[in-house]
């Protein structure tokens, strides 16, 4: 009933909002780490570690599944993305290297105390710019500046107020993710309470980057401010987005962490959600769509029975990293 | 400094320094399991404190490799567009199971480096297997797309647009099944000269250390197996050159002309302007048999194809002879080693052949470098073989030296903090092992 192509596209939406609630939280953490402040600095940042330590390598696959799907089954779509938007690609990948080598650095290279800062603070900047740069670009994919017939100028489709917007947003999504988990990963109620007021914060931030981010739609990225205005589903959407985010914020502030755990990830993949579907049939606006530059289906087959035996080893293997790590008391 | 060589340059330094930790985050866990494994059969706690030891190093190694692999799968993108766009749907299967098979890896490695007081002996275990099974299935993905490039398969082109794509036949090329093996017999063969070699330079200053004589004992016996198997992969990988790519082969030997019973020449430098090699010490006929079985075989020559056609003779013939050269000394490190170990019924720790063995650390990794370069530069002016010119595949994008400095910077402060960490990590454990192998034993048994 719907072309391949849609299941592939599913796929990628889906790897996207797995990759927020995991691997963007793991950034989130970072930035936890540079804004550890207070007596119990020391004690945010060993909890910060201790969550993440574990996990942050298979989380961080998501992504390269994302690229993957991306440049096997929309081919012409990766060769434009990553041609025009070469720059901030480059500096996400710069951030994902520091982090990624840093953390790992830090933990194995604790000689002396300063140099343990050191890393920490390399850590905790990349985790911070990396999330922006992934917003920055998602943005600049959405404004309707990228074509793949003629040369981009390489800088104006990104370097604009709208992209940054969405870059800025995805940074407190990262942030309100992690110290929403954080709080269930110490039984240290000061520990909780630390985490608690930076949920609050960043979950208002949250808000005002949203509110921030649409209204500069309407001159960044008016295809997208239609398909997140004009369409039946979206007046109804927004109010389910909007309640299921004061919900959160309630929950967090009435110190419910467990009710939180699970309305903060729903309220970043629904606002996920709601992008893919404004986005949708576009991959890069105005010229690409996912039908017009899809591979044939004698490719995406074959890649989603991989997808489908990928699920089938995956799920039971995440669980059980999941359960080792992070099953409590 | 032009576009295309800067993009080209950026290409091979990331690979580069990629394919030294993705070779270590392959073949380390097998030393791990194999020293575990002794653990879990003899309850003798120094196999388990070697096991912990080298996951450490794994680790460290590891998430480099994870982050540069990660900007190598943008870079095809960022400095490819065009190839990725032409290629990208025809090589997809490798790169998804690839993915799929780094999922594994990177979930058990988790479990592994911190699960060992939360999860059972056996489980834990299993997750080391799944980590070595993770890693070398995707190292043989990857490399299956790189053979894809050199003997294209699974597609037709018609009027210029690529039309009835087969990803499995695609997969499946003619070039898969000998790169993958020499692929993954080279990454065991550097990593366990790599860990027998520190080791070796270890024992010789603490020669009664338990711990560094195991140590030693698994890693050349990795090493030296695969030493022995490697030629033989050699051989399948000439022949099939002489086959499908018979212009790298010729770039490989130095071989000017067509002719029937052509030499083998070892060393020698060719003479691109003059077209021939000079100062080589050749030997009759050898080339023709080894790639044919008939000493009258005819190899094909670099005169046949115009100029602008062939690679950059004189870099993929000497990267040849460096690899050859790495390879043929571990050969001899593993069948001394072997024998001595088989006449003695005891491990081989004369002080001549452990300083022999620790000047081989380095020269399996040596080999893989000059190897990829013998397969990626004898592949040019090709990205696809015969189809697209790397050339034709560049990215648009102005002033490339940017990034290719900018990535070369970062990865040389990487390269030296981890020799570093690295070096930190082995004086350490060697100061902790003089005293504290049994207390270690009680606190993990």
């Amino acid at each position: 009933m719907f072309p391949l192509e849609f299941w592939i596209a599913g796929v990628m939406l889906i790897s996207l909002i797995i990759y927020m609630l995991t691997g963007g939280a793991d950034f989130g953490g970072g930035v936890w780490d540079l804004f550890a402040t207070g007596p119990r600095a020391k004690a945010q940042r060993a909890l910060i570690t201790q969550a993440i330590s574990p996990i942050w390598e298979a989380n961080h696959v998501w992504l390269i599944v994302i690229v993957v799907l991306l440049f096997v089954a929309f081919p012409v779509a990766f060769a434009t993305i990553s041609t025009a938007l070469h720059i901030p690609l480059t500096l996400m990948l710069i951030g994902i290297v520091l982090r990624g080598s840093a953390f790992v650095f830090r933990t194995y290279d604790s000689q002396s105390h300063i140099t343990h800062r050191r890393w920490s603070r390399v850590f905790a900047i990349a985790s911070s710019i990396t999330p922006v740069m992934l917003g920055v670009t998602l943005g600049a994919v959405a404004t309707g500046t990228i074509h793949s017939d003629t040369p981009p100028d390489f800088i104006s489709p990104w370097l604009a107020p709208f992209p940054f917007a969405i870059g800025l947003f995805t940074l407190t999504l990262c942030a309100l993710l992690a110290a929403v988990y954080l709080t269930l990963e110490t039984e240290d109620a000061a520990l909780q309470e630390d985490f608690r007021l930076r949920a609050l914060i960043a979950a208002v931030s949250v808000g005002a980057m949203a509110g921030l981010s649409f209204f500069l739609s309407a001159e960044g990225a008016p295809a997208i401010r239609r398909g997140l205005s004009a369409t039946p589903w979206s007046g109804p959407f927004h109010v389910v987005t909007g309640v299921v985010a004061v919900w959160a914020i309630w929950a967090i502030w009435q110190r419910q962490y467990r009710l939180a755990r699970i309305l903060v990830p729903l309220q970043v993949a629904l606002i996920v959600i709601g992008w893919g579907i404004a986005q949708y049939p576009h991959i890069v606006t105005p010229d690409l769509t996912f039908s017009n530059t899809a591979a044939p289906d004698a490719v995406l087959f074959p890649v989603l029975i991989v997808v489908g035996i990928g699920g089938l080893l995956l799920v039971p293997a995440f669980g059980y990293l999941y359960v080792v790590f992070k099953r409590r008391g | 400094m032009d576009n295309l060589l800067a993009a080209r340059a950026q290409m091979a330094m990331s690979l580069a320094f990629h394919i030294i930790f993705a070779a270590v985050g392959m073949a380390m866990p097998l030393l791990m399991v194999i020293a575990e494994g002794l653990w879990l059969k003899t309850r003798d706690a120094v196999y388990l404190t070697l096991a912990k030891q080298w996951a450490k190093g794994t680790a460290i190694m590891f998430a480099v490799g994870a982050v540069s692999g990660t900007v190598l799968s943008f870079e095809l993108g960022l400095l490819w567009p065009e190839f990725m766009a032409y290629a990208g749907p025809i090589i997809g299967m490798p790169f998804s199971l690839e993915g799929l098979a780094f999922f594994l890896e990177a979930i058990f490695l988790g479990i592994y480096l911190y699960g060992w007081e939360r999860v059972p002996r056996y489980a834990h275990w299993f997750a080391g297997m799944m980590v070595l099974i993770g890693g070398t299935l995707s190292g043989i993905f990857v490399v299956t797309a790189n053979a894809w490039m050199n003997t294209p398969a699974g597609f037709s082109i018609v009027n210029g647009q690529v039309t009835d794509i087969n990803p499995i036949a695609a997969m499946l090329n003619p070039s898969s099944f000998s790169q993958a093996l020499h692929m993954c017999l080279a990454a065991f063969l550097a990593v366990g000269f790599a860990a027998a070699g520190i080791h070796a330079y270890l024992l010789r200053r603490d020669p009664g250390n338990a711990f560094h004589r195991k140590a030693f004992a698994i890693a050349l016996s990795v090493g030296g197996v695969m030493a022995l198997l490697q030629p033989i992969s050699g051989d399948i990988s000439a022949k099939r050159l002489a086959k499908y790519q018979p212009i790298k082969l010729a770039a490989m030997e130095g071989q000017w002309e067509t002719e029937r019973g052509a030499p083998l020449r070892i060393g020698g430098i060719p003479d691109e302007d003059a077209e021939v090699t000079r100062y080589a010490v050749e030997i009759p006929k050898a080339l023709s048999f080894l790639t044919h079985f008939d000493f009258n075989a005819e190899i094909m020559g670099l005169k046949d194809v115009p100029k602008e056609n062939r690679p950059p003779v004189a870099i993929v013939h000497i990267a040849f002879q460096i690899m050859v050269a790495c390879g043929m000394v571990m050969l001899a490190a593993g069948c001394i080693g072997g024998w001595l170990a088989w006449r003695r019924r005891s491990l081989p720790t004369d002080g001549w052949y452990l300083r022999f063995v620790t000047c081989c650390a380095p020269l399996g990794f040596i080999a893989i470098e000059a190897g990829w370069t013998v397969t990626e530069v004898g592949r040019q002016p090709w990205v696809i073989y015969n189809i697209m010119r790397t050339a034709d595949a560049v990215t648009p994008m102005p002033n490339l030296v940017i990034p290719f400095i900018s990535f070369t910077v970062l990865y040389i402060f990487l390269s030296v903090i981890v020799v570093i960490l690295l070096r930190r990590q082995f004086f350490q454990s060697l100061r902790l092992e003089s005293k504290s192998v049994g207390e270690d034993s009680d606190v993990s048994a």
